[in-house]
């Protein structure tokens, strides 16, 4: 892209105007890990969308694709993994199309990730200030005074304090979630589009874990950002998130607003799931409604709809095929043989 | 120390007295310094009861469980098993009734051995088979139990899910027959939908065996679901006690209120009613905690006499016990 380009870009994005826009639109997208015990289709036929300034929720299983979804988006899918069908659209950008070079210049930019472990993912031998400057020099043409008062800068909007201290030190002196603050300050440091958080709260405590959801909420209200939320914890996308996908063995199985995939779930996963959980807020004691049976082995996945073994309702089709979409509303969607069944009734009853 | 009603009742299995585990830390050629991992923790639990136990990572809930199985020397204090002191005594005889099921299904299984061999070192140890029949039958007993078949006695403990190992482990725990079992965060390193599946089991298992659990856990949504009381720890000290209910709709001390508040709820629309207390600041450093009152450096209504002074845990109402020194005033809030 031309320094013109880039600026016009900078200039177009106006804050607190609030057009709607696709951001991020997943087609088709497919990608395997090619392993020596066999082909792992860790992403099948996944399409996901979001509009800007969503906060969407992936919710699914270890094993489920949510995590290596997040990761084709930031161009990080390396071998043995490899894209075999389907396109990513960020932003204007052709993700899938795109070279490392070319991903080079959007990576930490455009689009930032924050992951489950921030003391793996800090390096242990460079101080914080360093951490952060490096993303700065590499996307911006501020000097070193203009780079060092933004690290301090970023630092206290990630609710550090003593900034100017903690610039100096290293990820081991810090706390798991300061850690994790400093992991939010590098990400935005380019006030990115969009910030993958992948799993983020799940290496911390609960006190911590509400601090940093709630830092997350008022950045992305400062800088209006979008925010994609890979998590396995029901509770914490329900207080996030406006959108939902909902994915079961590298296919996603449901989606919709988070009204719609709380109080009117159709896939009989995203009902299990629910059933499942304990609810804190309820005086009494209901027995939780486990989902039977185990997760899917990804090297032998069923035919058919991956949920169907441990589904209560299996029908002899769901065993064979994988159902299409049915969608319930403009905004939400289902894979299941039971929706396909309800509209061919409905059809016929309309027919006659 | 509080004297807890039913310290004689024969209903108590375990009693906890004043129990301290501190764990010594080199720091420089000469200074020796302690982590008080337990400091000062007394509770009971009844027969056939679950007592939760919740707190952050580093207050000493993993280390209370352990020390009640004598699995570290309690620093100070007693731990009564059904009425017998077994603070100092030797634990063989005691092993039988009391185990434990841990975290990590993955680490504490042996990868070497078969699944019928692990479930049968127990039985082995503890001379509980004449035959190896015998033996044999007891192993599919237990196979039985938590829901595997026969079949998985000749695997290894690689071939399974995180969920069946998880099975394994508590099958091996069940193996002598125990009347105790500190369950250590048995289910945090499952998936969603498996957690359901073992939380049941546990309870299911209690039904039959009359077993009591030491539930030590930091999900307390789980923790609420699974135990008639709970306790909440904060560095190394127990700061409120009392029935599960209690603990999540009426705390009194203001750190199990902000913890409370910040579990969040799956359910959106009470998720934006709900008011949440958001607690400043990192739990200090358990190696140099704050002097008093060790929640004062995050509490909001702290003030001079928790710099000075340690609260003791009081009665607030029946079963019911909390340490802080403004408890009027928190409950006006």
């Amino acid at each position: 892209m031309t320094a013109s380009g880039t600026l016009l870009i900078l200039n177009l994005r106006i804050r607190g105007v609030n057009v709607s826009k696709t951001l991020l639109d997943i087609k088709n997208l497919r990608l395997s890990f090619f392993t020596p015990q066999g082909e792992v289709k860790a992403l099948n036929d996944v399409s996901v969308s979001m509009q800007e300034g969503d906060v969407l929720g992936i919710v699914g299983e270890s094993g489920s694709g949510k995590s290596v979804t997040a990761s084709s988006i930031m161009g990080l899918v390396s071998h043995p993994g490899r894209i075999i069908g389907g396109t990513i659209e960020f932003n204007g950008h052709r993700i899938h199309e795109m070279s490392e070079k070319e991903m080079r210049n959007i990576r930490g930019k455009e689009v930032s990730m924050i992951f489950q472990d921030p003391i793996t993912s800090l390096n242990p031998v460079y101080t914080i200030g360093n951490q952060i400057r490096e993303v700065i020099y590499l996307h911006t043409d501020l000097n070193k005074q203009q780079a060092y008062e933004r690290s301090v800068e970023l630092l206290k909007l990630v609710g550090i304090n003593e900034p100017e201290r903690r610039l100096k030190q290293y990820p081991h002196e810090l706390s798991g979630g300061m850690r994790q603050r400093v992991m939010i300050a590098i990400a935005l440091a380019c006030e990115p589009k969009l910030l993958i958080a992948d799993e983020p709260t799940t290496a911390l405590d609960v006190t911590i874990q509400a601090q940093i959801i709630e830092l997350m909420m008022e950045l992305k209200r400062k800088i209006n950002m979008s925010i994609i939320m890979i998590t396995h914890d029901l509770g914490i996308v329900a207080s996030m998130c406006n959108k939902i996908v909902v994915m079961y063995a590298g296919k996603v199985v449901e989606a919709g607003t988070t009204d719609e995939i709380f109080y009117n779930p159709k896939h009989e996963y995203t009902k299990g799931l629910l059933r499942s959980i304990p609810r804190i807020n309820s005086e009494k004691h209901e027995k939780l409604v486990p989902i039977d049976g185990t997760p899917v082995d990804m090297l032998n996945p069923p035919e058919g709809c991956p949920f169907a073994p441990r589904c209560e309702k299996c029908m002899k089709i769901c065993l064979r095929r994988m159902p299409e979409f049915t969608q319930i509303t403009s905004t939400h969607k289902s894979a299941c043989w039971l929706l396909q069944k309800e509209v061919f009734e409905q059809k016929r009853r309309e027919g006659k | 120390m509080i004297v807890t009603e039913k310290s004689k009742d024969r209903n108590t299995l375990i009693e906890v007295q004043d129990l301290k585990q501190y764990f010594p830390v080199n720091n420089g050629l000469f200074r020796k310094k302690y982590v008080k991992a337990v400091d000062g923790v007394s509770f009971h639990i009844e027969r056939g009861e679950t007592l939760g136990l919740v707190g952050e990572s580093g207050c000493g809930k993993t280390t209370a469980g352990r020390s009640i199985l004598r699995l570290y020397e309690p620093t100070g204090g007693r731990i009564i098993y059904d009425g017998t002191d077994i603070t100092r005594v030797d634990m063989k005889p005691y092993r039988q009734k009391m185990q434990i099921v841990f975290q990590d299904p993955y680490a504490s299984l042996d990868p070497r051995m078969t699944v019928g061999d692990i479930i049968g070192e127990p039985i082995d140890i503890n001379n509980l088979a004449g035959s190896k029949k015998e033996r044999n039958d007891m192993i599919m007993e237990m196979l039985q139990r938590v829901g595997l078949n026969s079949e998985h006695a000749n695997r290894y403990p690689h071939e399974f899910s995180g969920g069946q190992r998880q099975r394994i482990g508590i099958a091996r725990a069940l193996a002598v027959n125990p009347e105790f079992i500190v369950c250590d965060e048995p289910i945090s390193a499952l998936d969603v939908s498996i957690q359901a599946q073992i939380v049941n089991m546990f309870e299911e298992l209690q039904e039959k065996m009359g077993l009591t659990y030491l539930f030590i856990a930091h999900d307390i949504s789980v923790v609420k679901h699974i135990s008639n009381r709970i306790g909440v720890m904060y560095l190394g000290r127990l700061v409120e006690l009392a029935e599960s209910n209690e603990i999540v709709f009426h705390s009194v001390h203001p750190y199990t209120r902000s913890l409370i508040s910040a579990v969040p709820i799956p359910d959106p629309e009470s998720g934006r009613k709900r008011k949440r207390i958001v607690l400043e600041g990192d739990v200090p450093s358990p190696l140099d905690p704050p002097s008093g009152c060790h929640f004062r450096t995050r509490c909001p209504y702290a003030d001079e006499r928790c710099k000075t002074e340690e609260p003791k845990l009081i009665r607030v109402s029946n079963g019911h016990y909390a340490a802080c020194h403004h408890l009027d005033r928190v409950r006006e809030n």
